[in-house]
């Protein structure tokens, strides 16, 4: 019997084939933890009495969820992770430098067949580098700074297979938005999302994370993707463990697979207040926008930057329109195009690499009864700080031509 | 761990983390018991102020969606409940509930029998709910997260033992 993907990271870990349901115990390849969740993790770390991180070098603090600062109480929280980086010899990654999510794959923490853990639900997004890579809480997080390993319930996978070719409006955040729509909110609970199929095969990294990144929404522990050529080009000269292709087996068996037919699929979004709530963007043509956000560590990377320029180019918004690029990296990338130029030309407010108005901490806050297009990853009541808003994710296709024309916009097809 | 018995707080379906503690609060301080003042605000404004020590909540599916805010079954702690019972958990809370000392119990078969006010009674080691005159059963919690719960949380098992029960034992 063959292998999951995740079963095949989990087996070179633990030397012999796991099986779903059974507890491992598996060493830990990179542990990062940010503003929001580092704290709560200092605190657990100290209060356990811990002397030293396990491993300097595979320990990662980002400063990315209020970054910078905006007030003096997160201030504070941002000084005790400094304070801690520093008396433990760990990397921080310090405001402007980017989303946790986008910088550690950036800096080589991740490759194929590692393990990540870090203390947010999106370090799912790490499984597009078939690395498995999941989410745990700030104790959860002291224990891997203590001792460099973690158990794990080895889990079933759901397959979502996507074939064909995409249509020039549809990008891998309709794909992986009409996916959750199918599977729902939490249809894939406790369970590995292995992303296969031509159309994911063909796709940029970028577009790939977007996927993984979404795994979550519908309760996923992990989305995994196999490596391949796009893999190693991305990692190239940035990780120091060899390179390997990995994917699952032909025979492995699989929970569920869901077929994502590429070539019927239009223009989506996730409505309030669920991730699930998926209709076309047809559906609301016309209808009034107030804030477009373009950014996140769903949609703030080169290629959705370059594909915002692209529409914006010359032309002015008609909505107000936040874009913050997802690490110092994309945004020296997108300065050097140009994107960064056409984009401020074009009206739109482009902020320092960080988080941003999606997790609605500290800026791009909207009003009470106002609508968002947001190309995050959650829409949920209260999510960008305001309970009475009404948060529509899309593609950054979508939000752009929405912000162009202040108003719906399903972007031009075929 | 003794038998949990106390007044049903009832909620629905995919109770976020961002519902049961907002974003907003989280960045600015780890002060639990300030904190705490806001639990569960985002489904019930009044909720921190109308639980009384050991209450219970009973929720559908899905409670606890969302971010990995270990601050959200820490909030519903120190606001006085003494366990969630819920047809389903999102992963990263069911392992957060374990960590800070909250008893967490998928039981789908008695979440639509109760309401808000009723009285229930949870046995972890039993794996049974009374509810009423009926009594509901649910599969046990693993040894190992038992342990941890019994030692009142990671951190404190931690103290105690100096070491994780899943490095010394096999895990079941
Ligand atoms: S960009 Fe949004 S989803 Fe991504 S890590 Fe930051 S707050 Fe979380």
């Amino acid at each position: 019997m063959g292998l999951t993907l995740a079963e095949k990271i989990i087996s070179r870990k633990i030397g012999r084939d796991p099986s779903p349901g059974e507890i491992v115990v598996l060493p830990i390849d990179a542990a990062m933890a940010h503003d929001g969740t580092a704290p709560l993790m200092i605190k657990s770390f100290e209060d356990m009495g811990a002397k030293r991180v396990w491993d300097k070098k595979k320990a990662i603090f980002v400063i990315d969820h209020i970054s910078p600062s905006s007030n003096e109480g997160t201030s504070a929280l941002h000084k005790m992770m400094r304070d801690f980086a520093k008396k433990h010899g760990i990397t921080l990654y310090d405001v402007g430098e980017g989303i946790c999510h986008q910088i550690l794959p950036e800096k080589g923490y991740v490759f194929p067949g590692g393990v990540v853990v870090g203390a947010d639900s999106h370090t799912c997004t790490h499984g597009a580098f078939a690395a498995f890579a999941t989410g745990i809480g700030s104790t959860d997080m002291a224990a891997v700074f203590a001792s460099g390993r973690l158990w794990f319930k080895v889990p079933e996978s759901l397959k979502v297979n996507v074939t064909g070719k995409l249509k020039r409006n549809v990008t891998s955040k309709d794909a992986v938005i009409y996916a959750i729509g199918e599977v729902g909110a939490d249809g894939a609970t406790y369970k590995a999302v292995e992303f296969t199929g031509n159309t994911v095969k063909g796709m940029t990294m970028d577009s790939r994370m977007t996927m993984t990144n979404m795994a979550i929404e519908m309760g996923g522990k992990t989305g995994l993707i196999a490596s391949d050529s796009t893999t190693k080009e991305f990692l190239k000269g940035r990780i120091d463990v060899p390179f390997i292709e990995l994917s699952g087996d032909k025979d492995a068996r699989y929970s569920d697979v869901l077929e994502v037919d590429a070539t019927s699929l239009e223009p989506q979004l996730s409505c309030p207040h669920q991730v699930d709530n998926v209709k076309p963007v047809s559906e609301f043509e016309g209808k009034p926008v107030d804030q477009v956000f373009i950014g996140s560590c769903t949609n703030g990377r080169l290629e959705d930057l370059r594909i915002a320029a692209k529409i914006l180019k010359g032309k002015r918004v008609k909505a107000r329109t936040i874009v913050m690029p997802a690490s110092r990296e994309v945004m020296l990338d997108a300065l050097r195009e140009g994107v960064i130029e056409e984009l401020v030309k074009a009206g739109c407010a482009v902020g320092v690499p960080g988080c941003g108005p999606c997790v609605g901490g500290h800026h791009g806050v909207p009003s009470q009864g106002e609508i968002v297009i947001s190309t995050t990853n959650r829409n949920f009541k209260g999510r960008m700080g305001c309970a009475d808003a009404d948060i529509y994710l899309a593609s950054p296709l979508t939000a752009a031509h929405s912000a162009l024309n202040g108003m719906f916009t399903v972007p031009e097809g075929d | 761990m003794e038998v949990l018995k106390g007044r049903v707080w009832k909620f629905g379906d995919d109770i976020s983390t961002d519902l049961i503690i907002p974003g907003k609060y989280k960045f600015k301080t780890i002060d639990f018991n300030e904190l705490a003042k806001h639990a569960m605000e985002g489904a019930d404004p009044k909720f921190a102020s109308k639980v009384s020590k050991g209450g219970i909540i009973v929720a559908g599916e899905n409670f606890g969606c969302g971010s990995s805010r270990e601050q959200a079954p820490v909030v519903v702690k120190h606001a006085g409940v003494s366990a969630v019972v819920a047809k389903s958990f999102a992963r990263i809370f069911y392992r957060n509930s374990f960590n800070v000392g909250l008893p967490v119990v998928e039981c789908p078969e008695v979440v639509d029998r109760v309401k808000t006010g009723d009285i229930v009674e949870v046995s972890l080691r039993e794996g049974k709910i009374k509810a009423g005159n009926k009594i509901y059963s649910f599969k046990p919690i693993p040894t190992f997260l038992m342990t941890i719960l019994e030692d009142g949380g990671l951190v404190d098992h931690y103290r105690k033992r100096g070491g994780f029960v899943w490095e010394r034992e096999p895990t079941k």
